[in-house]
């Protein structure tokens, strides 16, 4: 065990865990931030993405010994930022959510792909979301939502 | 705002009502209490033919209107659809509407089925009368609380958006006549409306749980956190059936935040439990586990030996499905004029984004148990043969499940029976059993690998004349409550649907099934039965269209019974619709395929080209005929996402194989369904305007885009593909 010092969404959280804890069970055991999921453990599905300095990490494989003084973004927090609010904003107009269990690692990939791209297109798309799996297939809303939010930040 | 409702006890109305009134100054409309709904609630008794209001709505005193929704919120949309059949009836404010989902209870079976569940795309099919009836009842309770107010007739009241009107300019709102309203009789029979006068049903209303779900505050049953709370993982056999001889947990058991590791018996041979404070220490330590398998006795399947099996197997006749007209018919059709086309299909995982979970405390009398579960009833009633209890003793929670896609409808429950399992060990303490997605891909509950033969006679007119078709793969329900009912002429007729019922008119036809015993758990995987069968015949109908030289919509209008009037509605709408198959791009081309289960009928027109060697879909045109579209952005989306779905079975990865008896993947890494690139790049779904009862929407999407797929590969390269996983194209 070993104390390590977070910077979630801005906040310092303090925790105790095994230094080869990956981030995602810190912050969804420890820190009891549970919109950050779970999908497979490997980084082949997306589920639990967040965003270390803005750029879109699979949380499941980043041991919690690495993080340092980066900057954590979850989807608790990324509303906070206009991207962020745009992305979930258009997330809601459309409608996309089924299930929604992959949609917090759908819309953190979402928000790094419109802050490096600002008019994405399909192609982009594919590659930006290309490894977030969604087993209920909304994929063709998701393409909507990013092409409506990037209308809107625009 | 759902917090009123006293979730830790079973629902004791009469104490429920009290504690409801006094903590949320509302009130449940309620009549029921002194009649025998409760008790209904303790047996195994059909569902109630009348359904107490009180279980449903709750109008509260600050305007909300609190709606029970008797099924698993999955991600098909009932969580807002059910809500909208009641509220509309209700003539509610549907601005202030909430929802949650019911606890397992009697009075939540599904009327049809006779238990609580969520499966065979009947959640809406089934409950909606049940939700209409509901609401129309509660409206006029509210309406007879106006007039005895204002000493009026009920007749001289009408309702809308939760305000009760009266003569001479009166107005009150539900929320203020709830008290009065849950004192008014239950109306035996009411007058539902007519289609003209919905103001939800039939508009595309946004879902419910959106927000919730895009800011991470929804939580799934994998998110539930209890206080003093434990993580257990479950070491299974890799063979199924396996036996633990022997384990050496030394250096688990090193691990700071072990608490216990013990072997339990599963529904099938035995397993390791570990139960840890964290989810990462459980993992770790199982890791961990050196456990001596006594494997002795067990079929080892291998994937390759099945096939042969199997093909051979298809070559001669099984047991009679459907045996109709002339046998000799096809002797009689010259050789030139017969197709013989073999099919394989392969062992397919579920894989819901939520990984499977469920919670259990036991507290020796009684336990409460937290699942993401399509089947309520059988879960409840598992956890509590397991801790020794009555179903009523156990408080069963359906949490939110992230997918599910049948994986959740488990006959033998072994999920909740493994968390119950453990629970029992640690009495007191609420224990979240975990399977990791590992554990899920090597798990087991398939969707059973197939082969087909088909053999026809063409008649000179192009049109079968002869068919004879031959199944093979194990059976779902055979050694389940089910068989009774499902297994008729022992053939499981959830092997054979989707030809057995063909909406094709096929004069000569012989259908039979084999359905051997395997050592692999087998389950129905969203669509059942049409998974495999709709892409048989749809792919043959094409190649036969192909012959025939006609224009594939053309054949199969042909073709169709006349009587088959949901499918030809839905074919001649999406050839309205696919005005864009006359001016492909080069090196595209269009596919076609219908089908119709589960009472609804889809036609679908897709435009693929082929890119490195895999095909890409760019547009995918769906026609639906569902009756009534209850919630058409609902349906659009469970079309748009269940086309999306159904591209898994065309993904190179889309398979579980065996060797020695070991599954072969353990993740998305091996096991690989569509991610975007895969999925169609569009897909617009057009609805036939209807107002026949409402059908389902979760399944029918799945069968048609994989033979419309591959139709158009046809169309491409020349070649029938007609075994999946689709290698290469």
């Amino acid at each position: 065990m070993a104390t390590y010092q977070l910077n979630v969404n801005g906040q310092t959280k303090k925790v105790d865990a095994d230094p080869s804890t990956p981030l995602l069970w810190v912050l969804r055991e420890e820190l009891k931030m549970t919109g950050t999921k779970y999908g497979c453990g490997i980084s082949a599905c997306g589920a639990c993405t967040v965003h270390l300095n803005g750029v879109a990490t699979r949380s499941c494989i980043v041991p919690v010994s690495l993080i340092g003084n980066q900057k954590i973004t979850t989807i608790e927090g990324v509303g906070a930022d206009p991207v962020g609010r745009a992305v979930q904003n258009a997330w809601v107009e459309k409608d996309v959510v089924q299930c929604g269990y992959c949609q917090s690692g759908q819309i953190m990939s979402a928000v790094a792909l419109l802050k490096a791209t600002t008019k994405p297109t399909d192609t982009n798309i594919e590659e930006s979301m290309g490894g977030n799996l969604c087993r209920c297939a909304t994929y063709v809303r998701i393409r909507e939502a990013i092409k409506r939010a990037a209308e809107q930040l625009t | 705002m759902q917090a009123i409702k006293p979730k830790n006890d079973r629902i004791n109305r009469r104490s429920f009502l009290r504690v409801s009134s006094v903590a949320a100054g509302g009130l449940f409309i309620s009549l029921y209490l002194d009649l025998p709904a409760i008790a209904h609630e303790t047996t195994q008794e059909p569902p109630p033919k009348v359904y107490p209001p009180d279980a449903f709505v709750h109008v509260r005193s600050d305007g909300k209107i609190l709606i029970t929704v008797n099924r698993l919120e999955f991600g098909q949309g009932v969580q807002t659809s059910l809500p909208m059949i009641l509220a509309d009836e209700m003539d509610a404010d549907w601005s202030q509407v909430v929802s949650e989902l019911a606890q397992a209870a009697e009075v939540y079976k599904d009327p049809v089925f006779g238990f609580q569940m969520v499966g065979g795309s009947g959640s809406i099919a089934h409950s909606f009368t049940q939700y209409r009836e509901l609401g129309a009842k509660t409206r006029a309770m509210l309406i007879a609380a106006a007039a005895e107010r204002w000493k009026v007739s009920p007749d001289q009241c009408r309702t809308e958006n939760s305000v009760v009107y009266g003569p001479a300019g009166k107005s009150t709102r539900y929320a203020e006549l709830a008290e009065r309203a849950a004192r008014q009789p239950v109306p035996g029979k009411v007058s539902l409306k007519s289609p003209s006068e919905f103001r939800l049903i039939g508009k595309k209303v946004p879902r419910l749980d959106s927000v919730a779900k895009c800011d991470g505050s929804q939580k799934f049953g994998l998110d539930l956190d209890l206080p003093g709370m434990k993580i257990a993982v479950v070491a299974h056999p890799l063979v199924f059936g396996g036996r633990v001889k022997s384990f050496d947990d030394k250096e688990a058991r090193r691990l700071d935040g072990v608490k216990d590791i013990f072997e339990i018996p599963l529904v099938n041979g035995s397993g390791v439990a570990v139960v840890a404070d964290r989810f990462w220490t459980a993992k770790q330590a199982r890791d961990l586990l050196k456990i001596d398998w006594d494997l002795s006795g067990l079929e080892r399947v291998d994937t390759s030996e099945l096939w042969t099996k199997y093909k051979e197997l298809a070559r001669t006749p099984g047991n009679v499905a459907v045996a109709r007209g002339d046998d000799k018919a096809m002797s009689r059709i010259p050789v030139a004029r017969r197709i013989v086309a073999e099919y394989e299909f392969p062992y397919l995982a579920h894989t819901p984004m939520e990984p499977l979970n469920a919670t259990v405390r036991f507290e020796g009398s009684k336990a409460e148990a937290w699942v993401p579960s399509q089947f309520q009833t059988m879960d409840q009633m598992t956890v509590a043969q397991v801790l020794g209890l009555k179903p009523d003793q156990v408080t069963f929670h359906t949490e939110f499940a992230g997918g599910g896609f049948g994986r959740r409808a488990v006959i033998d429950s072994h999920v909740p029976r493994e968390a119950a399992t453990i629970a029992k060990r640690l009495r007191g303490t609420p224990v979240k059993l975990v399977w990791t997605r590992e554990d899920d891909v090597r798990g087991g509950y398939y969707r059973p690998m197939h082969a087909h033969r088909v053999e026809i006679g063409i008649g000179a007119d192009g049109l079968p004349g002869a068919w004879r078709h031959v199944i093979v793969g194990q059976s779902i329900l055979a050694g389940t409550p089910f068989a009774v009912m499902m297994i008729k002429n022992g053939v499981d007729q959830t092997t054979v649907e989707g030809v057995s019922d063909t909406n094709y008119n096929i004069p000569n036809f012989h259908l039979s099934a084999h359905n051997p015993t395997v050592n692999v758990p087998v389950l129905w995987w969203r669509s059942v039965g049409n998974t495999h069968t709709a892409f048989v015949m749809e792919t043959v109908i094409d190649e036969l269209a192909t012959r025939a030289r006609m224009d594939p919509i053309a054949y199969r209008r042909k073709l169709l019974k006349p009587e088959a009037k949901k499918l030809l509605a839905a074919l001649d709408l999406l050839d309205q619709q696919s005005g864009w198959r006359n001016s492909l791009l080069k090196g595209h081309a269009a596919g076609i395929s219908c089908h119709e289960c589960f009472g609804t009928a889809v036609a679908c027109a897709v435009d693929v080209s082929i890119e490195n060697n895999r095909p890409k879909i760019h547009r995918a045109t769906v026609a639906v005929n569902c009756g009534l579209a209850v919630n058409p952005l609902t349906i659009e989306s469970q079309f748009q996402g269940g086309i999306g779905f159904g591209v898994t079975q065309l993904m190179a990865g889309g398979a579980i194989t065996f060797k020695d008896g070991r599954v072969q993947q353990r993740n998305f890494d091996g096991y690989t369904p569509p991610y975007i690139v895969d999925a169609p790049v569009t897909v617009d779904v057009h609805i036939v305007s209807s107002t026949e009862a409402p059908t389902g929407c979760g399944e029918p999407p799945v069968p048609v885009i994989s033979p419309a797929v591959v139709n158009a590969l046809a169309r491409l390269t020349g070649k029938r593909y007609r075994s999946l996983p689709l290698a290469s194209v």
